[in-house]
């Protein structure tokens, strides 16, 4: 699947460079990739996470997946807006874990029980195995220290994970990389190298990857292409731009 | 951080509970005493206590307000009976949370009955070492048995019974208040529905002791203290019980907020005289609140006070040295809430205690206010405190 999945990256950026080349003038270059990456502003903006208005693809994608009456646990779970949401609709039993003050303030507004820690340091031990159903990390993981650690502790105190996060295998962000020569800067990517808060970037083949080499069994999947979501295939690594994976660990 | 002195609510504002009125309680009698932690029995008990709103008819509305060392059973409102009790300092001041409980407020008196107690041992109504031992026939002074928060909780709790409230729909404090908040959620867990803990931790930490040590020394090392048989000399421990008072506002603030408040300005002018006595704004000010404290405040309680803050510990109490274990007792809803810069009730040890809380599998909201204000926080930050009060209180319950 690895193999498939670059073999089709590779063949569309050598398109796309092709494509490109014709324009010889640097400044139309330039120009070309500017376009690039206000498309690429523009596609990523309809599933930012701070849009209040709306409901995330990926929290629908939550809400339909966990039954009624589960415990929850919530990774960064920001001003709360799930778990209250699945606490009035699933009458779960909800947990939030989030830093930032002001949202742990509107976490408390909505009657959110919520632990003000740092996901980096204060996680170890601060649940008993397998007290969650569910543990909800939403794009959250790549902002992480240790990534790996945070997963495998997610699989320790709940019975299955629940993972978002932005797909760097994307085409866009491929050519966007590829053809400027310059890290992608998106809306849901707005940052400079020096000061983005990602600090560990990966694909969904990646992750997938990892899952494999973990031991963990990716139960489902889902995946937003152009605005739409879908069950997670395999070609995906190249035209996800977000991704949503649940995840237990194998058995025995 | 420059906060504007707040503007408090007169006795006839919207927002205020207006006058108020204590009542007094003989909870235990000499015949049926209160039996002790330490074994030892006391009575009478005489507990004075104020309520605001009405408790309704099923009697689940009530708040249980726990005040802190040097406070006292007037949480809100204005006193009418200062006349009475000579207590004067209250005459420009409302109650001690009257920015937190009244119509409205975030403790909203429309909707809960509040209850504030005065705890054993202290100088406001409650039996304390200033009240007369019926066997000697003169205050109890220094054979007043050793209390602990555990006992103050008892007597709270039959201060309860007395009032047919079988389950307080919260209790909360803030430092000593929040360790008494910790006290009924672990000895009385089917009788409080949500506890919020503000300021305080599970116990006290070796710095805090040594605080409270000094505190004490200086007041048993004045010549006026006499053994605390100095009820009927002219002065007590005046200069004693003031410095214990100074050096524990000094760990109610933060250094940030001493060097905004203060700095190394000089008290009214620009120069120093060169010589020994007061020169330093911070130096006025502390040397104020040591002054002002001994008006209104006995020597012998606040040893015994500060003494039941050092014994407070509640692994120890209720798990066996284990927080995990104690915390498996606790059936409310809890909120533990730090501020960043309180160094006697360190938001990491107020965190450990949300941790054993989340390890006994219960949800459980913790918070660390960003704070320039140190301990005192709990009674400063009134925008933020005053939030998180009025979500918690009213949040849905546990699913």
């Amino acid at each position: 699947m690895k193999n498939k999945i670059d073999a089709i990256s590779t063949d569309a950026l050598r398109k796309l460079a092709f494509s490109l080349k014709d324009k010889t003038d640097p400044a139309v270059l330039a120009l070309g990739a500017e376009k690039i990456g206000r498309f690429l502003n523009h596609v990523g903006s309809s599933a930012h996470r701070g849009d209040a208005q709306t409901v995330r693809w990926q929290d629908r994608v939550i809400e339909e997946e966990i039954p009624v009456g589960s415990t929850v646990l919530d990774l960064g779970c920001g001003e709360g807006d799930l778990l209250a949401r699945l606490m009035d609709m699933k009458q779960v039993r909800g947990q939030g874990v989030e830093l930032d003050p002001e949202a742990v303030l509107q976490c408390v507004a909505k009657g959110v029980p919520v632990l003000q820690l740092d996901l980096n340091r204060d996680l170890q031990g601060a649940f008993k195995d397998n007290c969650f159903d569910y543990v909800v990390l939403e794009e959250t993981l790549q902002t992480l220290v240790r990534p790996d650690l945070t997963l495998e502790l997610m699989l320790q105190v709940g019975r299955r994970g629940i993972v978002t996060f932005p797909n760097f295998g994307n085409w866009r962000v491929r050519l966007d990389l590829g053809m400027r020569g310059r890290m992608p800067q998106t809306d849901w990517l707005p940052f400079s190298w020096y000061n983005t808060p990602n600090i560990h970037l990966f694909t969904l083949q990646d992750f997938m990857d990892w899952a494999d080499e973990a031991g963990v069994h990716v139960v489902d999947g889902y995946v937003l292409i152009e605005g739409e979501v879908r069950k997670m295939e395999l070609s995906d690594n190249l035209y996800a731009d977000e991704a949503l994976v649940i995840l237990e660990r194998k058995q025995g | 951080m420059a906060r504007k002195k707040r503007e408090v609510d007169s006795p006839t504002s919207d927002a205020s509970v207006g006058w108020v009125e204590a009542e007094t309680v003989e909870l235990f009698t000499a015949e049926n005493p209160l039996t002790l932690k330490t074994g030892e029995t006391l009575g009478p008990v005489m507990v004075e206590y104020e309520a605001y709103g009405k408790l309704n008819a099923a009697k689940d509305n009530a708040v249980l307000v726990l005040h802190a060392l040097s406070g006292d059973a007037h949480a809100a409102g204005w006193d009418k009976k200062i006349a009475d009790t000579g207590r004067h300092w209250r005459a420009d001041r409302p109650g001690w949370w009257d920015a937190m409980i009244g119509p409205g407020k975030p403790i909203d008196t429309n909707r809960f009955y509040v209850i504030c107690s005065n705890f054993l041992g202290s100088c406001y109504g409650t039996t304390g070492p200033s009240s007369v031992n019926p066997q000697t026939g003169k205050p109890y002074a220094c054979d007043f048995p050793v209390v602990m928060i555990s006992d103050w909780v008892r007597v709270q709790a039959e201060l309860m019974d007395h009032l047919g409230i079988d389950k307080l729909y919260a209790v909360v404090g803030g430092s000593l208040g929040g360790q008494q908040a910790i006290e009924w959620a672990l000895a009385y867990p089917e009788r409080v529905k949500k506890a919020i803990v503000l300021a305080a931790a599970p116990r006290l930490s070796a710095q805090g002791l040594a605080f409270n040590a000094v505190g004490r020394h200086s007041i048993m090392k004045d010549p006026q203290f006499q053994h605390g048989d100095y009820y009927d000399q002219k002065e007590g421990p005046d200069a004693g019980l003031a410095t214990a008072r100074m050096l524990a506002h000094i760990t109610y603030l933060s250094e940030e907020a001493m060097d905004e408040k203060f700095g190394r300005r000089l008290q009214d002018k620009e120069k120093p005289d060169f010589h020994l006595g007061q020169e330093f704004q911070i130096e006025s000010y502390l040397e104020y609140q040591g002054r002002t404290f001994v008006e209104r405040f006995d020597a012998n309680s606040y040893l015994y006070i500060t003494r039941a803050m050092d014994y407070y510990d509640a692994a120890a109490d209720w798990g066996g040295g284990n927080l995990d274990q104690a915390c498996k007792r606790v059936k409310a809803d809890v909120m533990v809430v730090s501020f960043s810069t309180d160094w006697l009730y360190p938001p990491d040890e107020c965190e450990a205690f949300a941790r054993a809380l989340t390890r006994n599998g219960s949800p459980v909201t913790y918070v660390d206010v960003p704070s320039a204000y140190g301990h005192d926080a709990f009674l400063i930050q009134v925008d933020e405190v005053g939030h998180l009060l009025r979500h918690f209180l009213t949040a849905r319950g546990r699913a």
